[in-house]
Parts: C-alpha cells; sequence; structure tokens
C-alpha cells in the first residue's frame, strides 16, 4: 500500500492543482511542493525493514482481468535508492523552480508530478505492462517541460526527445507483446509479470531479438554513444527543472531497465552482444568526456558529461560482478546528486544572466562566495574526489571491469569473449583525467579568474531559499561519498540475488549449446523474427 | 598490533578546524580563526607525538590501529573475489615520522601563516584550506589501506588547487591550480590502475595483508610480458601517480606553476608535505616495489633524472620562489635515488630534513618577499644582511643544510642517498647494467653541485653585494614580525641538527637512530655497506662538490652579479635560453598533447557529432520522411472539395471492388479428367445460407453448356466425344449486382 | 404497382446529382443543398425498401434521417454565416483553412 501512495500521491497533487484556479500561482507553487515532499516522506518509510533481494511493499491489484495485467508493484535494492533519488530531487527541483518559472505555472507544477507518478512507477512496476505504461507516461510531461518553457530551440529539442525515446520504446513494446504471446504458448496464462515472463526460456534468436529491442530503448535512455545526440540539445533547451530531473532520474532508467531487464531476461543475447556494448560505453566516456571539452555551453557540457558518467555506469553494468554492478548502482545515484547539483548551478547563473556561454562568465567566485563553496562541491563531485559522491561508484567500476572475468561462478563474461578487462578499464580510467579537465576549465571559466564583465560585478549571492535548493544536494554529496554502506547495504545483495539467478539461468541451459556469434546470428534472427507469428517461434 | 590510541582525532581535529573556517570562519573574525586553525593543528601534532612516543615504547613492530569511522566503507559481494574496505587507520613507525613532520612542520607554517595573511581579506579560508590539507595528508599518511590513502591523496591534491589559486582573481593563479590538479590526475590515473592491479592480483588492498608473504607470491605471477610480473606493472602504475604528487619527470611541470599560491602554502604543501607523498607511498609499498628491480631502476633513473634537470633549471631562474621550486623537484629526485635504490631509510631521512630546510627556505623567501613588498626577483635583490638579521642567518644555515656541508642535516641524508646509489648493484639486478648504480651517483653528485651552486647564488644576490632594486623598496624593507621568525629560528635548528639522528656508522657504530627507528617497519632490505674508506671517499667528494659549489657561487655572485656572469652567459647563449626556459617543456606537451587533443575533441564534436550524426543521420531520416510528406501533401490542399472526390472515388472503389470480389474470385476453377470423362470444379464461394448467390455457367466449348442455379455447388461433368482440344470457360455471375468474371482453359481430350 | 428498382433508379439519379453538386459547386450554400438532396435520396431509398419489405422500420430510419439534415442544415448554415463573417467568403475554394 505505502507502494501504491508514494507512485500514485504526485499525480493526486496534480489532479488537486488542477481544481486550484489558475491565478493563485502560490498556492501552486506551495501545494507542488507539498506534495513532492509528502512523497518524499512517504517513499523514506518504504527503506526501514527492507530486504533487498526480494520484492517489498509489494502491490498486486487485478487491472485488466482477461488480459492478465495485474496492477503489480514493488521495491527491492535495486529500485529502492532509485525512487528515493527521484523522490528527493523532485521537492528539490519544484523548490529551484519557484522564480525561474513565471509562465503557466499550473500547468508546470503539474507536469512535474505527472513526471513523478511515471518515473516511480516505471522504477517499482513489475508487470512489463505497467512498467511500459508508465515508461510512456513520463514521456508526455518532459515533453511539454521543454517544449513550453523551454529555451529557444525548444521545439527541436522537444520533438528529438520524443521521437528518440518512442523509437526505443516501439522496439520494447513488440518485445514485451512477443514475451507475453510467447509464454502463454509455454504455459497457457496470459501474464505480463515479471517474474514469471524472467522464467520463460527462450531460444537463443529469441533471446537475440528481444534483448535487441529492450536494448535499443535503453540505451537510446542512457545514452549510449552513438543514440546520444539527443540529450545535449534536450538538457540546453529543457529548463533548470527539466534538466535536473532529465538528468538526475530520466537518463537512469536506460541503465535501470539494462540491469532489471535487459540483462536477467535474456542472458545469452548479453554474452554475445556484451562486448559490443563494452565497447560502446568506453566510446561515450572517452569521446562524451573531449566534446565536453570542446563546448563553450555550460550546460551542453554538463550534458555531455553525463554521456561520459553514463558510459561508466554501462561498463559497470558489462562487467557482470559484484563489484562492477554495485558499483553502477552507486554511480548511478552520484550522478543524479552531482550532475542535479550543477544544473542546478547553471539554472542559478542563468536566473541571474539569462545566458550559458562560459566567455560571458569569468570571476564570479568573487562576488557569489556561497555559490562558490557550492558549486565547487558539486564539481568537485563529479569530478569523482574521494570523499565525495563521484568517487565510490567509479572506484568500484573500475575495479570491477578490471577483472571482469572473474566472477564468482567462474563464467567467462562479457569482457571474455575477445576483449581485454584490463585494457578497457585503463582506457575508462582516462575519464577520471578527462572529467578533471573539462570540468575544471569550465569551472575556472565561470567562477574564477577576474570579474571583468561589468554585468558580473553586482550579482547576487545564494538567497536563502537557493541555499535549502543546495543543502540537501550537498549533504547527500557528502554522504555518499563517506559513507557509501547505506546505499551498499541494501544494494548489494539485490545485486548478488540478480547476479546469481542470471548465472543459474545461464548454466541450466545446457541444451543451447554454445553461444552463437553475434553478427552471424544477427541476420538468422532478423529472418526469424519477420517470419516468426506470435507464438510459434522456437 | 595494538589498538588503544584514538588514531582518528589526529586527521579529524584538522577536518573539524578546516570545516569550522569554512563555513562560519568570516564570522568569528581574524583572532578567533587563526586560534582555530592553529589550534587544530597543534593538537594534531600533541597527538602526534603522544602516539609515536607510546609506540617508541611499546614492541619495535607495533602498530597502532583505528578507523576514521566505525563500520564498512565500501564493500561489494563477490564470492571470493568480495571487496570489503574499512576507512582504517594505521600507525607504524613509517607513517609516525610523517605524523611528527607534517603537524610540526605544519604547525610552525600555520604558525607564520598568521603574520604572513595578516592583511588578506580571505584570511579564515585560507586557514580552512590549509587544516584540510592537514587533515587530507595526516589521512593519506595514516590509511591503512590504499584507496584510504587515495582519499588523502586525493584530497591533498584539491587542497594543492584550492591554495594555489587562492588569489583566484588572476588567472594566471587560477590556469595553475588546474594544471596542477590535472597533472596530479594524471598520476592519480597510474595510481587508480596500480591499485587495481593489486586487487585483480592479491584480492586486497590492505598494506597489512600486502605485506604478507601469500600476497607477495601472487604479485608475482607473471603478466603479458615475458619476464614481468603483476607487480612489475602495479609498481610502475603506482610510480606514475608518484611522479604527478611529486613531481618528477615526466609530470613534474605542475610543481614550479604552483608558486602562485601563498609562500607559506608552497612551504608547506609544495616542499615539505604533500611533494613527498609519492616517497612515503613508495617506501610504505616496498614489498611490492622491490619485487621487481626492473621497477627499482626506473624508479632511481627517473629519481637521478629528475635531481639533475631541474638542478640545471634551477641555476638560471630569477624569482626566488622558483629558484626553490625547481630545487624542490631535485631534491625530491634524490629522496627517490634513495628509495629506488632500496634505501628506503636513506629517502625518508632525506624526506625529513628536507622537510625542515625546504620549509625553511621557503618561509625565508616569504620573510624577503614580505620585507620587500611583494619583490620576488632575487637579480633585484641584494645586501639584505643587515636589514634582515634573523632571516638571513637562518637561510644561511638553510643553504648549508641543503648543499651538504657538515654537520648540517642534508649533509647526513644526501649522503645515505649518494651512497647508496653507488653501491646499486645486486645480483639479482641482471636487467639493469651494473654501471647503472655509478651513472645514477654521478647524476647525483653533479646535481649536488648544482644545488650547492644555486642555492648561494641565491644567498649571495639576496644578502651580498649592494641593493639593485627600487631603492624606495629597500628603505621599507624590515625584519618580519616575531610569528614569522619565530618559525625560522626553530626551523633552523631543526635544519642544523636533525643530522644526529642519522649519523652514519663509521662515525659512530650506535648513533643512526633513525634507521634503527624505521628498520622494523621497513625490513631493512640487504643494505650494501661499502668498505670504510670507500664511504670516507664518497662523504669526501660530496663535501669537496658542495665547497666547489659555494666557491663558484661566491666567485660569480659575493658581491652581486660579477662581470663573468654576462659574458659566461652571453658564450652559452643556446644553453642559457635552453635552461632559463626550462627546455620548453611545457611547450612541448602544450604542442603534442594539449593541442591535438583539443583539434581532437573539437573535431570529434564538430564533424562526428553535429555533421555524421546530427545532420546525415538523424536529419538524413527525417529527410525520407519529410520528402514522402512533401509528396503527400499536394494531395492535402486543405480544400474540401477536392476531399469530398478523394471519399466518392475511394467509396465509388471500394465497393466496386467489394461488390465484384466474390465473383472475381469465384470463377477459377480446377479440371479432373478421365479420359473423355471431364469434371470441371470452380473455387467458388464456400457454399451454405450466408453465401453469396451466385450462378455459374460451364462452357465445354463443344457447344455443351451447363447452367447451375443460385447457392448450387459449383460442380459440372461432362461427356466428350471423340478427341481434341476444347476450350472450357466458366463464368460466375451475381444477380445482386450483375457482376460476373469468367475464366477460361484448354484441355487435350484423347479418348482410347 | 411500380417496381422497387424505379424508385432506387431515382435515388440514385439523385444522389448522384448530390455528390456532383458538393463536388463541384464553390459557394458553400448550394452545397449545403446538394447534401440536402443527398440526404433525401437516401430516404428515398429507405422508403422505397420500406414500401417494398413491408417494414417500418425503414420508415423510422427516414424519420431519423429527416431529423439529421434539419439539424446539419441549422449547423451548417450557421457555420456558413459564421465563416462569412469572419472572411467575407462563402466560396469554399476560398477557405483552405485545414491547410495550415
Amino acid at each position: 500500500m505505502i507502494l501504491a501512495l508514494v507512485t500514485l500521491l504526485p499525480i493526486v497533487g496534480a489532479l488537486l492543482l488542477l481544481l486550484v484556479p489558475r491565478e493563485e500561482v502560490g498556492l501552486h507553487r506551495g501545494l507542488g511542493f507539498l506534495f513532492a515532499l509528502a512523497t518524499f516522506v512517504v517513499s523514506l518509510l518504504l527503506v526501514p525493514g527492507l530486504k533487498p533481494a526480494e520484492w517489498n511493499a509489494l502491490v498486486d491489484w487485478v487491472w485488466v482481468a482477461p488480459l492478465g495485467i495485474h496492477f503489480k508493484l514493488g521495491v527491492d535494492g535495486i529500485s529502492l535508492f532509485l525512487v528515493l533519488l527521484t523522490t528527493f530531487l523532485m521537492p528539490i527541483v519544484m523548490l529551484s523552480a519557484h522564480q525561474a518559472i513565471a509562465r503557466k505555472v499550473r500547468e508546470f507544477y503539474v507536469a512535474l508530478l505527472v513526471l513523478e507518478t511515471g518515473m516511480i512507477g516505471a522504477f517499482v512496476a513489475i508487470d512489463l505492462f505497467v512498467f511500459y505504461v508508465f515508461w510512456e507516461v513520463m514521456l508526455i510531461p518532459m515533453y511539454f517541460l521543454i517544449g513550453i518553457w523551454g529555451g529557444d530551440r525548444r521545439l527541436y529539442a522537444s520533438i528529438k526527445f520524443v521521437l528518440y525515446t518512442l523509437v526505443g520504446s516501439l522496439a520494447m513494446v513488440v518485445a514485451i507483446l512477443y514475451l507475453y504471446v510467447r509464454h502463454h504458448e509455454a504455459t497457457g496464462l496470459w501474464t505480463f509479470d515479471y517474474d514469471a515472463l524472467q522464467k520463460l526460456v527462450l531460444s537463443s534468436r529469441e533471446q537475440l531479438a528481444c534483448f535487441l529491442a529492450f536494448a535499443l530503448a535503453f540505451c537510446i535512455k542512457v545514452p549510449l554513444f552513438p543514440l546520444h545526440t539527443w540529450l545535449p540539445d534536450a538538457h540546453v533547451e529543457a529548463p533548470t527543472a527539466g534538466s535536473v530531473i532529465l538528468a538526475g532520474v530520466l537518463l537512469k532508467f536506460g541503465t535501470y531497465g539494462l540491469l532489471r531487464f535487459a540483462i536477467p531476461m535474456f542472458p545469452q543475447a548479453v554474452v554475445q552482444c556484451g562486448p559490443y556494448i563494452t565497447w560502446l560505453a568506453l566510446i561515450g566516456i572517452v569521446y562524451g568526456s573531449l566534446v565536453a571539452w570542446a563546448q563553450t555551453d555550460v550546460k551542453k557540457l554538463i550534458a555531455y558529461s553525463s554521456v561520459a558518467h553514463l558510459g561508466f555506469v554501462v561498463l559497470g553494468l558489462m562487467a557482470w560482478n559484484g563489484r562492477g554492478v554495485d558499483g553502477a548502482m552507486v554511480q548511478m545515484l552520484a550522478h543524479g546528486i552531482s550532475t542535479g547539483g550543477l544544473f542546478l548551478a547553471i539554472g542559478v547563473l542563468y536566473e541571474r544572466r539569462h545566458t550559458r556561454r562560459m566567455e560571458e562568465f569569468g570571476g564570479i567566485a568573487q562576488v557569489m562566495p556561497r555559490f562558490f563553496a557550492v558549486f565547487a562541491i558539486v564539481m568537485l563531485a563529479s569530478v569523482g574526489l574521494p570523499g565525495l559522491s563521484g568517487f565510490v561508484g567509479e572506484f568500484l567500476i573500475l575495479l570491477g571491469s578490471f577483472d571482469a572475468w572473474r566472477t564468482a561462478k567462474g563464467h567467462e563474461l562479457f569482457f571474455g569473449t575477445g576483449s581485454h578487462p584490463k585494457l578497457i578499464a585503463a582506457i575508462a580510467a582516462t575519464g577520471v583525467i578527462l572529467s578533471a579537465v573539462y570540468l575544471l576549465t569550465m569551472f575556472q571559466k565561470v567562477m574564477l579568474g577576474p570579474n571583468a564583465n561589468p554585468k558580473n560585478r553586482h550579482l547576487p549571492d545564494l538567497s536563502a531559499r537557493e541555499l535549502a535548493v543546495f543543502a540537501p544536494i550537498v549533504v547527500m554529496a557528502f554522504w555518499l561519498g563517506i559513507y557509501p554502506a547505506t546505499f551498499l547495504d541494501r544494494i548489494d545483495p539485490a545485486v548478488a540475488h540478480v547476479i546469481g539467478q542470471f548465472h543459474e539461468k545461464a548454466t541450466d541451459r545446457p541444451e543451447l549449446g554454445p553461444t552463437p556469434r553475434l553478427l552471424g546470428t544477427l541476420s538468422k534472427a532478423a529472418a526469424a523474427a519477420a517470419t516468426a507469428k506470435p507464438g510459434g517461434g522456437g | 598490533m595494538i589498538d588503544q590510541f584514538p588514531l582518528h582525532w589526529i586527521p579529524l581535529f584538522p577536518l573539524l578546524g578546516a570545516a569550522i573556517n569554512l563555513l562560519i570562519g568570516r564570522r568569528l573574525g581574524r583572532t578567533l580563526a587563526a586560534l582555530i586553525g592553529c589550534g587544530a593543528v597543534a593538537a594534531a601534532m600533541l597527538l602526534g607525538w603522544e602516539a609515536t612516543w607510546q609506540l617508541g615504547h611499546a614492541a619495535p613492530s607495533a602498530t597502532f590501529t583505528g578507523a576514521l569511522f566505525r563500520g564498512t566503507w565500501i564493500h561489494a559481494s563477490d564470492g571470493n573475489y568480495s571487496l570489503h574496505l574499512n576507512a582504517g587507520l594505521m600507525l607504524d613507525r613509517l607513517s609516525a615520522v610523517m605524523v611528527l613532520v607534517i603537524t610540526s612542520v605544519g604547525f610552525l607554517i600555520h604558525l607564520y601563516s598568521i603574520a604572513y595573511m595578516e592583511a588578506d581579506a580571505h584570511f579564515s579560508r585560507y586557514f580552512g584550506y590549509l587544516n584540510l590539507f592537514t587533515g587530507a595528508m595526516l589521512i593519506l599518511v595514516l590509511g591503512d589501506s590504499l584507496p584510504v590513502t587515495f582519499i588523502g591523496w586525493e584530497g591533498v591534491g584539491l587542497c594543492s588547487y584550492l591554495l594555489i589559486g587562492f588569489w583566484f582573481d588572476k588567472e594566471q593563479n587560477a590556469s595553475a591550480g588546474r594544471k596542477a590538479f590535472i597533472v596530479n590526475r594524471i598520476g592519480d590515473f597510474g595510481f587508480v590502475l596500480g591499485m587495481l592491479l593489486i586487487f585483480a592480483a592479491t584480492s586486497t588492498l590492505q598494506y597489512s595483508d600486502l605485506s604478507s608473504a601469500p600476497a607477495l607470491a601472487q604479485l608475482r605471477r607473471p603478466l603479458a610480458i615475458p619476464g614481468a610480473s603483476y607487480a612489475t606493472f602495479a609498481a610502475l602504475l603506482l610510480f606514475i601517480g608518484a611522479t604527478g604528487k611529486s613531481a618528477q619527470l615526466p609530470l613534474y611541470v605542475w610543481l614550479p606553476d604552483a608558486m602562485a599560491g601563498p609562500t607559506p602554502v608552497s612551504a608547506l604543501i609544495h616542499a615539505a608535505t604533500m611533494v613527498t607523498a609519492g616517497v612515503y607511498m613508495v617506501a610504505r609499498l616496498h614489498g611490492v616495489i622491490e619485487i621487481d628491480p626492473f621497477a627499482s631502476g626506473v624508479i632511481a633513473s627517473v629519481g637521478a633524472a629528475t635531481a639533475l634537470l631541474a638542478a640545471t633549471i634551477g641555476v638560471a631562474q630569477k624569482p626566488i620562489k622558483k629558484i626553490l621550486a625547481y630545487s624542490t623537484v631535485s631534491q625530491l629526485g634524490f629522496m627517490f635515488i634513495g628509495v629506488g635504490t632500496r634505501a628506503y631509510t636513506a629517502g625518508m631521512f632525506h624526506l625529513v630534513t628536507h622537510a625542515l630546510f625546504k620549509a625553511g627556505l621557503f618561509l625565508g623567501a616569504g620573510s624577503i618577499m614580505h620585507a620587500l613588498g611583494g619583490l620576488e626577483d632575487v637579480t633585484q635583490m641584494g645586501g639584505l644582511k643587515r636589514k634582515l638579521p634573523i632571516t638571513r642567518w637562518t637561510f644561511l644555515i638553510y643553504c648549508l643544510a641543503i648543499a651538504g656541508i657538515f654537520p648540517f642535516s642534508g649533509f647526513f641524508s644526501k649522503d645515505a642517498i649518494l651512497a647508496s646509489a653507488f653501491g646499486f648493484d645486486f645480483p639479482e639486478l641482471a636487467i639493469w647494467p651494473h654501471w647503472l648504480g655509478h651513472a645514477i651517483y654521478a647524476a647525483g653528485v653533479t646535481a649536488a653541485l648544482l644545488t650547492a651552486f644555486y642555492m648561494f647564488r641565491a644567498y649571495f644576490l639576496v644578502f651580498g653585494g649592494e641593493f639593485r632594486g627600487p631603492p624606495e623598496v629597500h628603505a621599507h624593507a624590515h625584519e618580519s614580525p616575531t610569528a614569522m621568525t619565530i618559525p625560522l629560528v626553530v626551523l633552523a635548528v631543526g635544519a642544523a641538527g636533525a643530522g644526529l639522528l642519522g649519523v652514519p656508522e663509521i662515525f659512530h657504530p650506535e648513533m643512526n637512530h633513525f634507521e634503527e627507528w624505521l628498520s622494523p617497519a621497513l625490513f631493512a632490505p640487504t643494505l650494501l655497506h661499502h668498505s670504510a674508506a670507500l664511504e670516507w671517499g664518497l662523504m669526501g667528494l660530496a663535501t669537496a662538490v658542495a665547497l666547489v659549489g659555494i666557491s663558484l657561487a661566491w666567485w660569480l655572485y659575493g658581491r652581486g652579479p660579477a662581470p663573468a656572469v654576462a659574458t659566461l652567459a652571453a658564450r652559452l647563449r643556446p644553453l642559457h635560453r635552453l635552461v632559463e626556459n626550462r627546455y620548453y617543456l611545457d611547450e612541448v606537451y602544450d604542442l603534442l598533447i594539449v593541442r591535438p587533443l583539443r583539434a581532437v575533441a573539437y573535431v570529434f564534436w564538430k564533424v562526428i557529432d553535429a555533421l555524421l550524426i546530427d545532420l546525415v543521420l538523424v536529419r538524413g531520416l527525417a529527410l525520407v520522411v519529410d520528402l514522402f510528406g512533401r509528396m503527400i501533401r499536394y494531395v492535402q490542399n486543405g480544400d474540401a472539395q477536392r476531399y469530398v472526390v478523394g471519399v466518392v472515388l475511394g467509396i465509388a472503389v471500394f465497393a466496386g471492388l467489394g461488390a465484384n470480389w466474390v465473383a472475381w474470385r469465384a470463377a477459377p476453377f480446377e479440371v479432373e479428367m478421365h479420359g473423355a470423362e471431364v469434371t470441371v470444379r470452380a473455387h467458388g464461394a464456400p457454399v451454405g445460407a450466408e453465401t453469396r448467390p451466385l450462378k455459374y455457367q460451364f462452357d465445354f466449348g463443344d457447344g455443351t453448356i451447363v447452367k447451375l442455379p443460385e447457392r448450387a455447388v459449383p460442380i459440372a461433368s461432362h461427356h466428350y466425344q471423340g478427341n481434341g482440344t476444347r476450350r472450357i470457360t466458366v463464368t460466375a455471375y451475381d444477380p445482386r449486382w450483375g457482376t460476373h468474371s469468367r475464366e477460361s482453359r484448354l484441355v487435350e481430350v484423347r479418348t482410347r | 404497382m411500380i417496381p422497387v428498382s424505379h424508385f432506387l433508379a431515382l435515388g440514385a439519379v439523385l444522389f448522384a446529382i448530390g455528390v456532383l453538386g458538393v463536388v463541384i459547386r464553390r459557394n458553400a450554400i448550394i452545397v449545403l443543398m446538394s447534401i440536402e438532396l443527398m440526404l433525401n435520396a437516401a430516404n428515398l431509398t429507405l422508403l422505397a425498401f420500406g414500401r417494398a419489405r413491408h417494414d417500418a422500420h425503414f420508415h423510422a430510419l427516414a424519420f431519423l434521417v429527416i431529423a439529421v439534415a434539419a439539424a446539419e442544415a441549422a449547423v451548417g448554415l450557421a457555420i456558413v454565416v459564421g465563416i462569412f463573417r469572419n472572411r467575407h467568403a462563402a466560396n469554399l475554394d476560398e477557405l483552405t483553412l485545414m491547410k495550415r
């Protein structure tokens, strides 16, 4: 029940906001913030007594009985902190938008609240149909956030964002329906239930086709090179609140989806495709970092840095051992905190100067000392300084990928197939250098040096409200860096459980024979997918 | 192992001080801020001395353990490869030495800073950073595992960044800070990879485990290249980290720029403590490092090359802090010669003495600059011995110490290093030529000569001769306040006397307390002992060389720059220019690394991202859709009447099609022949009440026509008379719509 | 008695005339009248069948069509008047708002 409350409270709030007259701007702001805050408080109730390796706070309501659709929600150690990240960022975002959003205030808060329900729902849904519904529910408010309150090229950016995401999610929905029909054929039961569909035995060709469909959806969301170009545009055009949510939470759906759905459900296909995804993640790290360095727009720089940071997360997932996946989870949280903080900081600058071009700034630290401290902390957290949030995840990911073949069960996994884990980790570690290069360069250009531009001479320092926005972020940045055990204690058993299941599934299927090479089977799989009637595959 | 000392308070005091000063320092006022800053370090210092005292009274190999906080820091379960890290601290005799240096020298420098930074607007921020640095440095040396050390390692890098760029309103200061951080990050890249490699080999990162036999055996396993082991790569990668932090070739370039920070910062961070972290790390991991002599040789060679190169650059620098910076790089090279040639105690000993005299030199330089209103160029100074007596005498002691004159501290530590380098020729070092030790020794001696020369060049230029700068500056010059001179004097006493801690055996058999103290922690590797005659000879040569350097400096600069200086510089013009411009290394790095990378970044962005992906792929796809849409648009002209035409035509077509469909499909037929007997079966629509009432007509081509009524099964038979080719035609007729379809086929009739 | 097919033929002719009117004529009012014509052609067809089959359902349907036609005429004329006021045009080929 708690989980249903957490999921639906924001949308109830949204409906309530619709009843309040449009002119009551202050009431909208207050109510929106209150509902987000209440959701956060309620979501904290999920933490005590959580059993990380199973579904907690299970909600299972029949929704469409004849089709076997259940409104089934559950939270485990993997989704818990992503939910908390969402509910944590939402009140912050609403508080930060107090002055920035003056137009269509009611619609703005309604969009944010609907978005929150969509995000939470997608994190906790364990019925694939419900997951898909929530997945699409998030898309629409985000589209409006960019398209209505965005910058000059907001239409281009919002449409690009929607089209990219839709392409992926359509592939995913086909795969979900295929699994649905396939499950009925195998067992006679119509169900979208995650646990049931996960137990489905699929041929390697089916696995490959379904994995590619899922992976396309998730890799676009991550975003993995070369599917990333929607991200800089979306970030640059989105309002601060949208950017924070986009970077802080939405991107995590890509990696969360890989971890929850794509990898455990199709183990053989992952073993086949793993190396390719790994190399793409690696390219993303180096490429994203270098391109970030070349940017002049601060927001674009942070957007590209997200490509690099999320590349780290995918790398950790592909290592598929406890260290790597734990690291990926922590890195997801850390990225949400630090990049969210960076976007909020840029929002502060943008509110004061209405530009994001680096050369317009310089020497801001002299006039805004409080802002200097906050910005420096989130920037350094993003750089991955030990003691701040970025380090733990990066360290675990590198540790995991460095000897990725050494897994608990002795499987030769993704890196084993023809690539060199040590080399991969070494290349990834250059991202550690590069992140310092582009972030410190940006920080220097914006904050340090002489305050030469007369427009920057009298900028007001952070107000009390803005300090309240940043304070939780700073606290979390330290918490994640100094005492990550709070999070790892719950993440680690869940990850171990998922990895254990994966190995069982991968080893218990000797009849499938050796894993075929990817490119050889791709064409066959495409042919199979073209001719396969529902239920006729395999 | 002993557990009863609250080790965590040693770093926590300075960290708390930092937190207070950074959060609310502005409101505290200067006195309180300074009190908190100095008090925090003093508390750490007292705790450090107390801990060392207790350690001295425990068994030689005793270790205090503790933790920054209880419980786990990072863990990840993974079967046999699980990671379990605590934020653990440990104090053994090695880290005790470092703690004493950091807190004691650190305290003096804090004290000095009160007066030096008196007028600065960001006084409390300065002390906050300085405390933060002290805390981080203490975590670095107290950490009981590589990751905990790495916290401190990066933490001191951060403080270095913040303090170099302390006066960030000047672009070049901010850039110097950034450069320091990034170059250090390149080193950290090596450090991290070294850590990963060690974990991959041994599944542990704890120092206590890493000195155990099984872990070392794991590290001896071969890797990648024949003859190389995990330990080889791990040692080299960790050494990359050390070259970054300790400013060795090829990563030393950040340290001279780091002089942009306040002078006490240069003394504390960039001379006494942080830059020695690399030396400490090599000593701490000596068990891993010395598995492969190749790594040791690399460390010693890099140290020697750095010592020599930096010393040559130091000869031609003009700003006093730059001279000292290159001197630091050079002296750090000496320390690496020590730890690289397995004389860990010698390297550590030089670390301690260097901390004393180099911190003193920087503080002295600060005092001079303080007196001269920030003037840095030594060629502009001169004749300050009367104006700054305390500074002058202490400075002289530091110069004698660094030059290695008996009985000052530098003499003993430098001698120990050079002696060990000379004998660096172990049998198992077959990978290195046997003359490597001698070559390193020669480089070291040359560097020592240059050291004596450039230090006394600076000394004579500052204090000797007449003042050459602006007269009003000279008139204004004054001795520094007591808060600044006390540290100078204390450090001078240390620099003069610290050598007595490590008196070599040939002087007195039982006076090398330093080695005695450290040998349990560094379980002394087979140290080579030279014959007494050789040792006396080496010592004599080192002293002679130092005296030559001093004399040369006296000859050229004793009473201000002699005319010979100009002629010499002119005669050696290309060389002089090369040295003066630091061998153009910064420019070379810029040209070979920074610019190409920037260009690549730009190309990635503009060509791959914007052009290839966004324009060709994404917009290309959109263009295809768009073209299709344009074609469709001709029809969509917004004229309702045309739409109606379309609707009507569409209805007509579909109605016609639908109406005719059944009949069209109805006519095809199959022919079955049995001699002259032929049966024709039309496909028709399935027969039944719901079917369309079709009428069929079968024309057998010989005049026989069979007509079937509505709803009859469309089959007809006929018996042909005679052979021949006949045309069978079937017509299906839909009486409702009046449509019909017809098919015909030729058949051969053969009767027997 | 007149056979059903005669009624049907008349209905078809009327309907065709109506369609042609909708498609060809530019004046919105004449287009509306043509639509009325089409509706009445449908009515005629319905009633023809109703008479032939002695089935009252067809008559009921015819009434429904008449009601719809009345409503359509009212709304349609109102729209035409509205458009004419707004854009000063009653010619359909000038009203290509849908294009935008």
